[in-house]
């Protein structure tokens, strides 16, 4: 019984560096609909951003990500500006070709830049830490962290997205892009920010992955699709929907290796598939796809 | 659809071109000296064309869904895997010829379709192509899971059973090779005949009023509903044939490769990037850009392939290269330019006096 317990509490923490992978997407995918293949991919480069500012600065993981979240802003604001902005229609093709070649780029300038060794962002003490809850159950202190950044990070853009100017740009440009074009808003330049904004949340996301477990460049693609099945459990336009989704993943994940360490992944992808059958916008949906 | 009306007097529809006949005889004539080819090209070419045909009928398959179907899906190594893993379940354990077992494999594979389509299609554009990714990946695990076909190291495909494949004999006999050479001309005209195939079926299927239903769909889902079309049953029918093609190429990739693992059979750069990439480079739509689209794959995997990680760079920038500046692709753009057409499928009107 305590065992099975812990297993949940373990799951319900996996689904916080879940939700951190897919904040990012559901951000973007709510506001223009971009199907972004490279986003696992963005989210290693973000990791390994993070250990080349903490290795020539000799700085702490989490001082060094604050610094790396400035110049992912400017690197998602760029690439949304120069590039997918470009890709963005009726046709959902385009967005899915022209990321999915942006995948394949930032995969090999990695593995030419780093080789596929694996690396690691060392945290130090806080790494091993735990806190006992009593009754012979223990949490650790990371994965700890990494649920409540999860939920700060879920808090921050809901504030962003219904407290302020830049918010409300943001759900009009979701809702109606062309309405929104009426009301004198830039389209182009609000998914620049929001892309910077999601660069942003990447860079938290980024931090937590690198100081979890091993990385190295081949491991996006699989943290795309837990983000993707977050964001489509969760539903279109709902952050506290990809939190949930996200802690569905990983709930899913945990209890699955309980039964057999070879079901983790199996797990995931079924209860996803499951909740797509029985409500195929997602369980908390905002906004109408 | 609306039975046909009698069209007013001297005009008529038509859909081949005076060029139409000139071009089918030269297709016939290429085809008859592809097949003839064994025997005057080397053992590295059959191998190299073993893979342009296979990459052409994955690329037909993947271009009638979701250029005319509109289903654009990511997902479609899933029948590549289930294609290849039948085809080792078939001749290890049943000691069904493999060449059988491909045609076998393609059934097996348009089945599993059925229940497959039943989760994804509940999916729309972008949640689509997400959702079938998800399933292949489900399937990749699952077979991981099956011990006896080497779980998740994968397995080889014993020699004895390569080496006894049907006509291996009357081959080597023919031209004089050995068993592996002549194991590889078999495969290269089941190649031959997978990739013709694929593209005679999608020119017929195109053709035909199903044909007209798609170019419908892929044009407006409303106009082509409202003109009566049955959307759900005309992609659904699409998926599952494409799902035969495609698992029929699976089959005869891992019958060439003869060693299959879950990671590799199941792989979505190889069976999905890559078809994408041929088709988009070729034009999506047509059924010409695939054939441009994969000896262009074909000459820079030839050239470049050998600088590993920037070759793979390489690809990137052309897939985004492509999207933007020409997403019609390299035919789209001769067809627009020159108005040629080598498979015509669009109906025209001819007025009297015109021919």
């Amino acid at each position: 019984m305590t065992q099975w317990l812990g297993t949940l509490i373990e799951g319900v923490m996996l689904g916080g560096l879940y939700a951190l992978f897919a904040a990012g997407l559901s951000l973007i995918f709510g506001i223009m609909r971009l199907v972004n293949l490279a986003h696992g991919d963005l989210i290693v480069l973000a990791a390994f951003v993070v250990l080349v500012v903490a290795a020539t600065l000799g700085l702490d993981p989490f001082v060094a990500a604050v610094l790396a979240a400035p110049v992912l802003f400017a690197f998602g604001y760029a690439l949304q500006h120069l590039l997918l902005n470009r890709t963005l229609g009726r046709d959902i093709l385009p967005p899915l070709l022209v990321t999915f070649g942006l995948s394949i780029i930032v995969q090999n300038g990695l593995l030419e830049a780093f080789s596929a060794d694996s690396q690691r962002l060392k945290a130090g003490a806080v790494e091993t830490a735990s806190l006992s809850l009593g009754g012979g159950l223990a949490v650790g202190v990371m994965p700890l962290l990494t649920l409540a950044s999860a939920v700060a990070v879920i808090l921050a853009l809901n504030l962003l997205f219904y407290r302020t100017s830049l918010g409300r740009a943001f759900r009009a440009t979701a809702d109606d892009p062309e309405i929104a074009q009426l009301m004198g808003i830039d389209n182009r330049s609000i998914f620049a920010l929001a892309m910077g904004v999601a660069m942003t949340v990447v860079a938290v996301a980024a931090l937590y992955l690198g100081m979890r477990a091993n990385f190295d460049p081949t491991i996006g693609p699989a943290r795309l699709i837990y983000a993707f099945e977050a964001v489509i459990i969760g539903g279109l336009g709902s952050f506290w929907g990809t939190l949930a989704g996200g802690i569905v993943i990983g709930l899913a994940q945990t209890i699955g290796a309980r039964i057999d360490p070879e079901w983790q992944i199996l797990a995931g992808h079924v209860a996803f598939l499951v909740v797509l059958v029985i409500r195929p916008r997602g369980l908390f949906p905002r906004a109408v796809d | 659809m609306a039975g046909a009306q009698t069209p007013a007097a001297g005009y008529r529809a038509a859909i081949g071109t005076r060029a139409t006949r000139r071009v089918a005889l030269a297709g016939l004539a290429l085809f008859a000296a592809l097949l003839a080819l064994p025997g005057i090209a080397d053992r590295a070419l059959v191998q190299d064309l073993i893979f342009v045909f296979y990459m052409l009928a994955l690329a037909q398959c993947w271009n009638l869904l979701a250029g005319y179907a509109g289903l654009i899906s990511v997902g479609q190594q899933a029948f590549v895997g289930l294609g290849g893993y039948m085809l080792f379940g078939l001749a290890v354990f049943a000691g069904i010829d493999p060449l059988l077992a491909i045609v076998l494999a393609g059934v097996i594979a348009a089945i599993l379709a059925l229940p497959t389509a039943l989760v994804v299609f509940r999916l729309r554009g972008a949640y689509f192509a997400i959702g079938t990714w998800v399933v292949a990946e489900v399937y990749r695990l699952v077979f991981a899971q099956f011990k006896q076909l080497g779980g998740g190291t994968g397995t080889s495909l014993p020699p004895e059973i390569t080496n006894t494949v049907f006509g291996i004999e009357f081959v080597k006999d023919l031209f004089g090779v050995r068993t592996a050479a002549a194991r590889d001309i078999i495969l290269y005209w089941a190649a031959l005949l997978l990739a013709a195939g694929t593209i005679l079926a999608v020119y017929l299927i195109l053709r035909s009023r199903h044909g007209l239903a798609l170019a419908a769909i892929r044009d407006s889902e409303p106009a082509a509903a409202s003109a009566g079309v049955d959307n759900f049953r005309t992609k659904l029918w699409v998926y599952v044939a494409t799902a035969a093609g495609t698992g029929m190429a699976g089959a005869l990739i891992y019958l060439q490769k003869a060693r299959i693992s879950p990671d590799s059979a199941f792989a979505v750069l190889d069976w999905t990037a890559y078809v994408i990439l041929i088709v988009v480079i070729g034009g999506i739509g047509t059924i010409e850009g695939p054939i441009v689209g994969v000896l262009v794959f074909w000459l820079l995997q030839t050239y470049l392939a050998s600088y590993g990680t920037w070759y793979l760079i390489l690809l990137g920038a052309l897939a985004i290269l492509i999207m933007l500046a020409a997403p019609k692709g390299l035919w789209g753009y001769v067809a627009e330019r020159y108005g040629l057409v080598l498979f015509p499928v669009r109906r025209r009107l001819i007025g009297p006096g015109q021919r």
